[in-house]
């Protein structure tokens, strides 16, 4: 939602930035507020998931110049893990298992850190296993999937609604969700997004990255940003989707062409 | 002669070895026997060097300038070490052996299973010489150089025979602790295991070998298990030597038709360990599979070689074996899949997975398919990795720092093996070590 006057959360200016050598972002501007939901769409390739990357601290990634402020302060200074105990949360689109650790002691463990972050004492499993029940209703999870390891042997609609999941208990003030909808059958997608938007408050805002229009029939946007080749080309509200999905990415290319 | 310097080292061993005393006539007849042809093969066997494929990369020549003395004082740790390594599960069903000797004070096996035989060569006497004769030292894979040096000096051994259809509800452990004292010569400690599942028995059984730090010592250990016709073993082996002993350790598995094996075998002590596993699937639809975790650090070594032998059809085996490797150490995998030309329809699979942590740290891998049916299934794979950035980033962005993040996937790294560990004692006590290894 958009709020009067609320606080501005994300403010990215003249943002570029490599990977492996190869310029991904060209001078990308963004500002987010409180209560806001964007959506960033645009075709493969267009730095997207380069974009998501960068602002949770991926170590390959290289900013080459422009600036991030989050609530003000720089974010490029932070480690990953700061980051995310400041409230910058990244979905994946492809979430990692992790064999032989389990999703309750991950997620536990997850959790304490934010925890000491804040300067809380840290839950015991006694602690956590009352926290974690009314989580996992948010996103329709069985506990059962506490025992297992993380995301070994999950569906992919599983994995989606884990890290959702995860998004629930460490309660993001920015949740970047990158291609959240890729793989996923409508259930799952109405479930993950029921998630998203039941975590939404006037004090978060969230950043909804996707190829397709689909996902943001359940997840309503603000904003809905175009990108390409490496920045934000145009800016609407959410009936740009519409027009994205009737018209396809060429129309803008050819747009753009004519306006240089 | 080639054999000459060897035989110094042969000859210095077999000089060790005590009259056998201990034993009923009948069977210290038979040991003798056991004893004289192993020291035979001896005489044509050359001690293993480097030139050797099958010891390529590790280096035991060092044990050649040792003096050896098969007797150790006991040590005031004892208790600890028993206590801390015998599993409270087969509290009924405990055999230590200390030093290389049968300890009754340590040993508890009064709530055994009526039915079961357990106990070692000298409790048990001559009312399971058949079997003896049917099955000790008569695997074919204990004709090498340490195996045979095993038998040429067999004094004792630990002895378990599960009668058929008995299903045997606690597990077994047979544990094995070394005391090595001050002394211009070394410990040698030469355990022996024969283990007897007749026709569609169950057991679980723990090996453990321990021994403290004080002092180096060398320990050589055979263990023979029988599987007959539709029996289910599950084996664990525990490896937990001093960093200053030298441990070699056969293991040879003889499998009938519809049984099944299952072993998991941690190596995380020894300066050097040598870890052979061979499984003969002497019949058809055998079942066998195979875990190994090597957790070294420093300037460890620990070389396991494992074959598994698939004879006849419808033999299927799964093998999962993983290093972790830090400091200077250097871990060795070589895992054989025989597949003979009647084994047709086997379906084996075979994962080798290794972790180095550190620089210098080193590991050889190889998996070595030897295939002569022609309708099988043979899936085999090697990694060798530093943990991967990704991984690492995906936990910091969960709000864990780097350095626990290495942590924890190097914990969960050792614990997809330990998992496989049916005896919850022994799980949360390996658990526990790994956790202690990967804390910041």
């Amino acid at each position: 939602m958009i709020v009067e006057n609320s606080e501005v959360i994300l403010s990215v200016k003249n943002l570029t930035a490599e990977v492996g050598g190869v310029e991904i972002l060209k001078g990308l501007d963004l500002e987010i507020k409180a209560g806001e939901v964007h959506a960033i769409m645009g075709p493969n390739g267009s730095g997207k998931s380069t974009f998501s990357k960068v602002l949770a601290g991926h170590p390959a990634y290289t900013v080459t110049g422009g600036e991030i402020l989050y609530k003000g302060k720089n974010l490029l200074d932070l480690e990953p893990e700061i980051r995310a105990r400041e409230g910058i949360f990244l979905a994946f689109q492809y979430p990692l298992e992790i064999p032989g650790v389990t999703n309750s002691d991950f997620l536990r463990l997850s959790y304490n850190n934010l925890r000491k972050h804040k300067g809380l004492e840290e839950f015991d499993l006694i602690d956590f296993d009352d926290f974690i029940q009314e989580k996992l209703e948010i996103v329709e999870m069985n506990p059962s999937f506490l025992s297992r390891s993380v995301n070994e042997g999950f569906s992919g609609g599983e994995k989606k609604r884990n890290e959702i999941l995860q998004m629930a208990i460490l309660d993001p003030t920015l949740a970047i969700l990158d291609e959240t909808d890729s793989g996923l059958d409508i259930d799952a997608l109405r479930i993950v997004a029921g998630g998203v938007n039941k975590l939404s408050t006037p004090d978060n805002s969230s950043l909804v990255i996707t190829h397709y229009q689909r996902l943001l029939n359940y997840i309503i946007p603000d904003f809905i940003h175009v990108m390409e080749n490496g920045k934000i080309i145009l800016t609407g509200d959410k009936n740009l989707a519409l027009e994205l999905e009737e018209k396809g990415y060429d129309w803008l290319k050819e747009e753009e062409a004519i306006a240089a | 002669m080639a054999i000459q310097v060897t035989e110094k080292f042969v000859s210095q061993i077999v000089d060790l070895r005590s009259a056998i005393t201990n034993l009923t006539k009948d069977t210290s007849e038979f040991v003798s026997e056991l004893r004289q042809i192993a020291s035979d093969r001896l005489s044509t066997l050359s001690f293993p060097t480097t030139k050797d494929e099958e010891w390529k990369y590790t280096d035991v020549s060092s044990l050649k300038k040792l003096t050896f003395t098969a007797q150790s004082a006991i040590s005031e740790d004892i208790e600890a070490l028993i206590a801390k390594h015998s599993a409270p599960e087969a509290s009924d069903n405990l055999i230590v052996f200390v030093n290389g000797q049968y300890s009754e004070q340590f040993s508890n096996i009064t709530g055994a299973a009526p039915e079961l035989v357990i106990g070692t060569l000298a409790t048990l006497g001559d009312r399971i010489l058949p079997k003896l004769r049917s099955h000790l030292a008569q695997h074919p894979d204990t004709n090498d150089y340490f195996a045979s040096l095993n038998t040429a000096c067999m004094e004792d051994v630990a002895i378990a025979i599960v009668p058929k259809n008995l299903v045997v509800e606690k597990p077994i452990q047979f544990l094995f602790v070394a005391t090595p004292q001050l002394s211009a010569a070394t410990l040698l400690t030469q355990p022996r295991c024969l283990v007897i599942a007749e026709a569609h028995s169950n057991l679980t059984f723990i090996q453990t070998f321990v021994g403290n730090d004080d002092q180096p010592y060398f320990s050589n250990t055979v263990t023979e298990v029988w599987l007959a016709e539709g029996a289910q073993v599950n084996h664990t082996e525990v490896q937990w030597q001093s960093d200053r002993a030298v441990h070699i350790n056969t293991t040879a598995i003889a499998q009938a038709r519809n049984s099944v094996y299952k072993n998991q075998s941690i190596s995380l002590g020894a300066k050097i360990s040598r870890q052979n596993s061979v499984v003969h699937q002497m019949a058809e639809q055998t079942e066998t599979s195979l875990t190994g975790l090597a957790f070294i650090d420093g300037e460890q070594m620990a070389d396991t070689h494992s074959v598994i032998a698939h004879n006849y059809p419808h033999g299927s085996s799964k093998q999962l074996h993983k290093c972790i490797a830090d400091g200077r150490s250097h871990a060795i995998f070589n895992g054989k899949i025989q597949v003979s030309k009647l084994a047709q329809q086997t379906d084996s699979a075979q994962l080798s997975r290794n972790l180095l942590l550190s620089g210098k740290a080193r590991v050889d891998t190889k998996p070595q398919l030897e295939i002569f049916a022609d309708n099988v299934k043979c899936a085999h794979g090697a990694t060798v990795s530093q943990l991967e950035a990704e991984e690492i980033f995906y936990l910091q962005s969960r709000a864990i720092d780097a350095e626990s993040a290495v942590n924890l996937l190097t914990y969960a790294f050792a614990t997809e093996a330990i998992a496989q560990i049916p005896i919850l004692s022994v799980r949360r006590s390996l658990s526990d070590f790994v956790l202690e290894k990967t804390k910041a």
